[in-house]
């Protein structure tokens, strides 16, 4: 499993960069990575974020840009606003959580 | 008497019922499934029907005759499940109660969930993921002149994931055969970043699309349809213009499901992904398209999962834990067009491989390779779906998927 160092510390990632393991991501380290993608992070990025993680906590999964409108209270066009042209792939990435998965 | 009431005479559900009906003492355990309707679809048809290769007729027949003469069939619409006092009641005021309950009611498309995609519907919108959408399709390509079509997805989970491709590479056919190619500008439209997602797949058909001069918009993400301006447009404000667009509508589980707060925001059913038993009860399990596993939507894997659910099921009754996991096997025929098709085997952990199917190096169907044997045995499915599958007879293809006759050596190291 590679690794690379994130804000200092170093963490495991998967072969695109995204985090694999859930209790190394703090929001120091989601600041970095918004950073590394060139995300300026505001409170509503943050809530958005803070939702990934918390749901995939419960849910077991990354929440679909679906689910972040629904359950989330984030309308969908508000998401492409803050994460411009990838929102699913962003958050995934600076949360530290798998991407949702696309399907065969 | 044990009651089974299976919600769905769909694919998963018939074949569902009729091995459970085999299976179980008529004197002990009743099979009661119910559906709006005696008109069984065959839905790989639908694909076929835009082009005139099927006929509705053929796509059609009576549920009740491929339901076991023990199974009984009750007509009607399911207002809502209570599943803590096991019952179900329907909108005519019937109220049928259970043991174990199957939700088998699939998925539909829903144009209406996205922002003008319903208002031009049979105009210069079409959809053939409906009976009705397919035969309406079936009429605007008798007489089309050509223009921009664009074939478009939605959103994903999609039933049959592949269907838009072959839909595609069918219509750069159909145009040709009719000498009006060079009228046609064919552009496929997804919210994936690729045409394919897997790896090893996508390599293999990303070519056969450029072949047949189509291009690709991946990343597409649709906010909405502007049915007078004749585009789509997506959240980021992409356009892409269409004189005639085939979407596939955002796919969900039927109304009842969310009514009976059983169904995640798409109204499928979360599930055990080995078992199919519903996180939320012990005695409710959702077969077919209905559920939240994370493998295509499709008859096989229908097929393939109601073969372990069968193992499972009867352990479940004896009280026993349940020990069979189902791999999330599937296989796929995918129309290239000209008389020829591919064929792709796969599961939760194995991408689509080349290789040879089903009988390891003796195959005699190559996966990930065009074949005219292929595309013989997508049209000669039609016949095992309503003599073998249906009537829950068995096939001698394993219902795990086999590593035997792949290429895997072909995935990389992780």
């Amino acid at each position: 499993m590679p690794t690379t160092t994130i804000n200092g510390r170093e963490v495991a990632v998967d072969d695109e960069g995204f985090m694999t393991e859930y209790d190394q991501w703090d929001d120091a380290m989601g600041a970095a990575l918004a950073e590394a993608i060139g995300v300026e992070m505001t409170d509503e990025h943050w809530k958005a974020i803070h939702f990934l993680r918390d749901d995939f906590k419960v849910q077991g999964e990354t929440p679909t840009i679906r689910r972040v409108s629904t359950a989330g209270g984030i309308d969908t066009k508000q998401l492409f606003v803050l994460f411009p042209k990838k929102p699913a792939k962003k958050m995934a990435y600076i949360a530290g959580l798998p991407k949702p998965h696309g399907c065969v | 008497m044990k009651k089974i009431l299976i919600l769905g005479g769909g694919t998963a559900g018939t074949m569902a019922a009729n091995k459970l009906r085999k299976a179980l003492p008529i004197s002990e355990w009743s099979v009661t499934v119910v559906d709006a309707d005696d008109k069984h679809r065959y839905q790989p048809g639908f694909l076929f029907m835009p082009f005139g290769t099927y006929k509705p007729e053929q796509v059609t027949k009576s549920r009740r005759k491929y339901l076991s003469k023990g199974v009984s069939l009750v007509y009607g619409q399911i207002d809502q499940v209570d599943a803590d006092a096991n019952s179900v009641l329907l909108t005519d005021g019937q109220k049928l109660t259970y043991d174990y309950l199957i939700i088998a009611s699939g998925v539909t498309p829903r144009p209406d969930e996205t922002p003008g995609m319903a208002d031009d519907m049979g105009g210069s919108v079409h959809e053939f993921y409906s009976y009705d959408g397919s035969v309406a399709l079936a009429e605007k390509l008798r007489s089309w002149t050509g223009g921009k079509l664009v074939i478009h997805i939605t959103e994903m989970p999609i039933k049959c994931p592949v269907a838009p491709l072959e839909f595609a590479f069918l219509a750069d056919a159909f145009f040709k055969h009719k000498g009006m190619r060079d009228k046609v500008e064919i552009t496929y439209v997804t919210p994936l970043d690729a045409a394919f997602t897997k790896p090893i797949a996508a390599e293999a058909f990303g070519n056969t699309l450029s072949e047949k001069g189509i291009t690709v918009v991946p990343d597409f993400m649709i906010e909405s349809v502007d049915p007078e301006g004749k585009k789509i447009v997506a959240y980021d404000e992409t356009e892409v213009p269409f004189d005639l667009l085939v979407t596939i509508p955002l796919n969900m589980g039927a109304d009842y499901v969310a009514r009976s707060g059983l169904g995640n925001d798409i109204n499928l059913v979360p599930v055990d992904k080995f078992t199919q038993q519903a996180k939320a009860h012990e005695n409710i399990f959702a077969l077919g398209d209905a559920n939240d596993i994370p493998a295509s939507k499709a008859g096989s894997v229908a097929h393939f999962e109601v073969d372990i659910f069968m193992e499972n099921f009867l352990q479940l009754i004896k009280g026993q834990t349940m020990t069979h996991k189902f791999d999330g096997h599937a296989n796929c025929f995918i129309e290239t067009g000209g008389g020829k098709a591919m064929l792709i085997d796969f599961n939760y952990d194995t991408e689509p491989l080349p290789g040879k199917f089903p009988y390891g190096a003796m195959g005699p169907m190559g996966l990930l390779k065009e074949s005219r044997l292929n595309h013989v045995g997508k049209l000669g499915f039609r016949w095992v779906y309503w003599n073998m599958l249906m009537p829950g007879r068995p096939l001698p293809i394993s219902s795990l998927m086999s590593t035997s006759g792949k290429r895997t050596d072909l995935i990389s190291a992780k």
